[in-house]
């Protein structure tokens, strides 16, 4: 057995030994309770903490976020190993506690560490309910609780197969459509008769059921599960195959997702003969049975009541955090809480309690065609329970007026519409955000209070969203409170906050990219220091934002005249070739017009050989991706390609990327037009062109459109009479359908368009600005307007164009291949046979 | 205390300004940084978030961003800035008649540098 006891304390130096704090759990509640002790008394305690998950804490409320694909794991971690090093704690992780041994006041996990505490913080969390119908226990059968949970669910994803969840509350939608997303055919089995019955009212949960369908997902409704069905067993280890329910309904099912409510973990507790019921019992202190033994979060069972979502459970930890540094006042009391969907494009709000009752009244809103449904339920004259569908806007104040139990006679009428909508005034968002509370969380991703950027604004002076970022980390995750924290900003600095008529490019500059352009060319500033110096720049030498900025700017500026700066440019641009997350290099060569031949294939297969390249494989763009290519390597790999005439194909640039075809006239009995040779004479005249952001076209034979040229930047859709040029649409982050530019009745107009086009996004689109947010930002008219109305605009932009090109297409792999910036591609020293193998 | 062993790793030229080099080890590699006035700082080549090659990111300043999530750690103490926290060791360097030196001594009695071939 190990024990892990400090060193007894020299008495004469050190004062006297801080106090043993062992926490059991590591999930979002000890953390934050960690937080409040840290912030309050940082030396108090000497930390350990045992953690049955390997890992760190992390937001377990963004699991969804992560199933759906929106996040990754590293995104929703709340502390990283960093913090527990900062604040010397000590974190076993994947380390179950097996007993707790309450004479000799210590803790033991399943590896046989055994820690002794002053103070023991129960935070086991809970179980999913696994309900027992026959074949439960199949393989395929998965539950919603933690990081294995989605990543096996991500793994049955693969498969594209059906997907049963079980349970219609809030884990079981999130699951379903996360699994909807990742393309698995879903159905979700739920036995009451609507959806969310715990949170919504029945008219809500109707409109959320048909949402819910719209996206692709059935729903079954008052539906029982009476046996998961497996594989014959004769057929190797049984797993699942579907769901039978009560009315002898059978759904196909690969995978199957119990989410049907959680069972708090007090065993161990229990064992300790510490008091338990449904839960561990805690008093208002947090306190269990054993004065010097807390319980917190789901694992707690307080007023006779377990909970499960975040706001309670993040009050537990203040209270035990409080009552750790001495502040036996400190009570938990639960208030009520809100719940919000983490659907996308489903925007529901529930708080309170919204049971129909003879002594309530209610106040509805519906707007079925905007899908707008409202309900405030009032009992003597108060706020009781809020559900809000489609337009939860005024969530937060009417969350605010429910929780304080604020008599609401004077708000009464208007209050359905919002703060402020009484008086007659448009509604102001800024007075709904001064109307939130301290405790108001405003970025659900980072955990981050209104208080605490209130605070942290006044303590540091921020006055930009940049600032508050970097120090709060509100609005650094999602974005999608950013609009929220620019008013409290506003708010708490006043006329400080200068909103951002223009967003500065970036901390070191006042200046918004349009304005360092335009000064650019007029002051005729030929280098980055040049730039900086003469825009005041606050920083030496500006940061990872500006610097890629700069020098596309000037590049876009002085085509010719300066000299690209490869140390401030993303090292995909520097190396040509794109990193990936082990440091190794992906490399595509360019196919013009996605067209190929035996020779090419022969000589990408010869390197895949030669250099054992890992993964090949077919890019969205009608490409071949070599994968995992080590960076030392790669001048050889590419001398090897070019060897066969392959270039680069610029598929880490911001820059043109692709230029998707179909077939066309050669091939295709619907064709219209030779599209892959106009793509191919596209691609040929527009590569190794600089532009904000990456630019990727195709060109489809006939409007059929098997090129998908109405999702890319510019497109174009070949007919009888000639082509169609669309562009501005986008198929990544956002999904949007390209709109018309013009007509072409030749390939040379069309090329001569497209050309100007291009040119006028260079110079007039803000780096890493897509072409669709670009004719957006500008409109799509005035591009039309100089692209096609004005034709001698359009044949200077073109002209611009070619100009540029002189000094643009030349093959960077070529260069590399014959020795340029070497120094990228070898280490300065190799201390190997210096420095060995650790022992 | 280990004595020290310092080696010459190359010439300060070798390295770009507001650029990195790499010393490769069987351990891993250290990323030797240059900044735009000519000072060298040496760190594990490994964000303290995800492992990210140090060595590849943009320098700024006494910072470097990484290139895999855009963490900017300080070349003088390896310290991620801002928000986020973490560290990556950071080794001293010396720089003499325009040679740079490595203690390697101090690179063997790191436990920091894992073997991370690539």
């Amino acid at each position: 057995m190990q024990h892990i006891h400090k060193e007894a304390f020299d008495a004469d130096v050190k004062p006297a030994p801080r106090r043993r704090l062992v926490i059991i759990g590591n999930g979002m509640s000890p953390g934050r309770a960690l937080e409040k002790l840290f912030e309050a008394a940082p030396e108090a305690y000497e930390v350990t903490i045992f953690n049955a998950e390997p890992r760190v804490n992390y937001d377990r409320i963004m699991l969804s976020p992560v199933l759906s694909g929106e996040k990754s794991f590293e995104e929703i971690i709340i502390h990283g190993d960093g913090w527990y090093v900062k604040h010397g704690v000590m974190l076993y992780k994947g380390h179950r506690i097996v007993a707790i041994d309450r004479d000799a006041r210590t803790v033991t996990s399943e590896h046989g560490v055994v820690a002794p505490y002053d103070k023991l913080v129960i935070a086991t969390g809970s179980t999913p309910i696994v309900i027992p119908v026959p074949g439960a226990n199949l393989a395929g059968v998965l539950t919603y609780r933690d990081l294995d949970d989605v990543n096996a669910m991500l793994l049955a994803t693969k498969s594209r197969g059906h997907a049963v969840v079980i349970g219609g509350g809030l884990l079981g939608l999130e699951a379903a459509m996360g699994l909807k997303e990742q393309g698995m055919e879903v159905s979700v089995v739920h036995l009451m008769p609507t959806l969310m019955e715990r949170q919504l009212d029945p008219p809500s949960g109707f409109l959320l059921e048909q949402a819910i369908e719209a996206r692709g997902v059935s729903v079954h409704t008052k539906a029982n599960t009476k046996a998961i069905l497996g594989t014959d067993p004769s057929a190797g280890p049984p797993r699942v195959r579907g769901v039978l329910l009560e009315d002898g309904t059978e759904l196909k099912a690969d995978v199957v997702v119990m989410a049907v409510g959680i069972r708090p973990n007090a065993a161990l507790a229990r064992e300790a003969g510490l008091t338990v019921n449904r839960g561990i019992v805690v008093g208002p202190d947090m306190g269990t049975s054993d004065p010097d033994i807390f319980a917190l979060g789901e694992c707690a069972e307080a007023h006779g009541q377990c909970f499960g979502l975040v706001a309670p459970l993040y009050d537990m930890a203040t209270i035990v955090a409080a009552q750790l540094v001495g502040d036996e006042g400190a009570a938990f009391n639960p208030s009520a809480t809100a719940t919000k969907l983490k659907v996308t494009g489903i925007h529901l709000f529930s708080a309170g309690d919204f049971a129909d009752g003879p002594d309530r009244e209610e106040i509805v809103l519906r707007d079925a065609a905007r899908g707008i449904y409202r309900r405030l339920v009032l009992k003597d004259g108060k706020l009781i329970g809020v559900v809000l569908y489609g337009d939860v806007s005024h969530g937060a104040w009417l969350f605010d007026l429910l929780k304080r139990g604020a008599d609401i006679a004077d708000v009464r009428e208007t209050m359905m519409f919002g703060p402020g909508a009484g008086e007659g005034a448009p509604l102001n968002p800024t007075a709904a955000v001064a109307a939130l509370p301290d405790e108001a969380e405003i970025c659900g991703c980072n955990g981050v209070c209104k208080g605490k950027i209130v605070d942290t604004i006044k303590a540091r002076g921020l006055k930009t969203l940049d600032e508050v970022r970097a120090n709060t980390k509100a609005s650094a995750s999602c974005g999608s409170c950013t609009g929220l924290v620019e008013q409290i900003i506003k708010l708490t600095v006043g006329d400080d906050y200068a909103p951002a008529a223009v967003q500065p490019m970036c901390g070191c500059t006042k200046l918004g990219h349009d304005d360092v352009r335009r000064l650019i060319v007029a002051k005729a500033l030929k280098s980055i220091p040049a730039a900086m110096q003469a825009l005041e720049w606050k920083t030496s030498c500006g940061c990872a934002k500006c610097r890629p900025a700069l020098n596309y700017y000037l590049l876009a500026s002085w085509p010719g005249e300066y000299e690209d700066d490869s140390q401030s440019r993303f090292i995909n641009e520097r190396v040509h070739a794109n990193i990936q997350k082990d440091g190794t290099y992906s490399v595509v060569p360019r196919m013009w017009g996605g067209v190929t031949s035996a020779a090419e294939l022969r000589a990408i297969a010869d390197v895949v050989d030669k250099f054992a390249i890992p993964t090949v494989k077919v890019t969205g763009g009608q490409r071949i991706d070599l994968l995992g290519v080590r960076k030392e390597e790669l001048p050889a790999v590419w001398a090897d390609l070019n060897a066969a005439g392959l270039v680069s194909g610029a598929a880490y640039g911001k820059a043109l990327r692709t230029v998707k075809t179909c077939v066309g006239s050669d091939w295709c009995r619907f064709g219209t037009q030779d599209s892959t040779g106009l793509g191919i004479k596209l691609e040929k005249f527009l590569w190794g062109s600089w532009t904000p952001a990456k630019v990727k076209m195709a060109v489809s034979g006939c409007p059929r459109n098997c090129a998908e040229a109405t999702c890319k930047d510019v497109g174009v859709i070949c007919v009888d009479s000639g082509y169609d040029i669309v562009f501005a649409g986008a198929a990544g982050l956002d999904i949007l359908g390209t709109q018309a530019l013009c007509h072409a009745s030749t390939e040379q107009e069309t090329i001569e368009i497209i050309a100007a086009l291009v040119q006028l996004y260079r110079e007039q689109g803000r780096y890493l600005e897509r072409i669709y947010k670009w004719a957006k930002r500008v409109g799509a008219s005035s591009i039309k307007a100089q692209v096609v109305d004005d034709v001698e605009k359009r044949r200077a932009l073109y002209e611009r164009f070619v100009f540029s090109q002189r000094f643009s297409q030349k093959d960077p792999w070529a260069e590399r291949v014959g020795g340029k910036d070497a120094h990228e591609f070898a280490p300065i020293a190799d201390l190997s046979s210096a420095i060995g193998q650790p022992a | 205390m280990t004595e020290e062993a310092w080696t010459d790793i190359g010439a300060l030229n070798q390295i770009p300004r507001r650029g990195a080099r790499v010393v490769r080890t069987a351990r891993g590699c250290v990323a030797v940084f240059r900044t735009a006035d000519d000072r060298v700082f040496a760190l594990e080549d490994r964000c303290p978030h995800r492992g990210g090659p140090l060595s590849q990111g943009i320098v700024h300043g006494t910072s470097v961003t990484c290139p895999l999530h855009n963490w900017v750690v300080s070349l003088e103490t390896g310290e991620a800035q801002g928000a986020d926290e973490g560290r990556a060791r950071s080794f001293p360097l010396r720089v003499e008649k325009g040679r740079v030196w490595i203690d390697l001594a101090a690179l063997v009695s790191s436990t920091a540098l894992e073997d991370a071939t690539r």
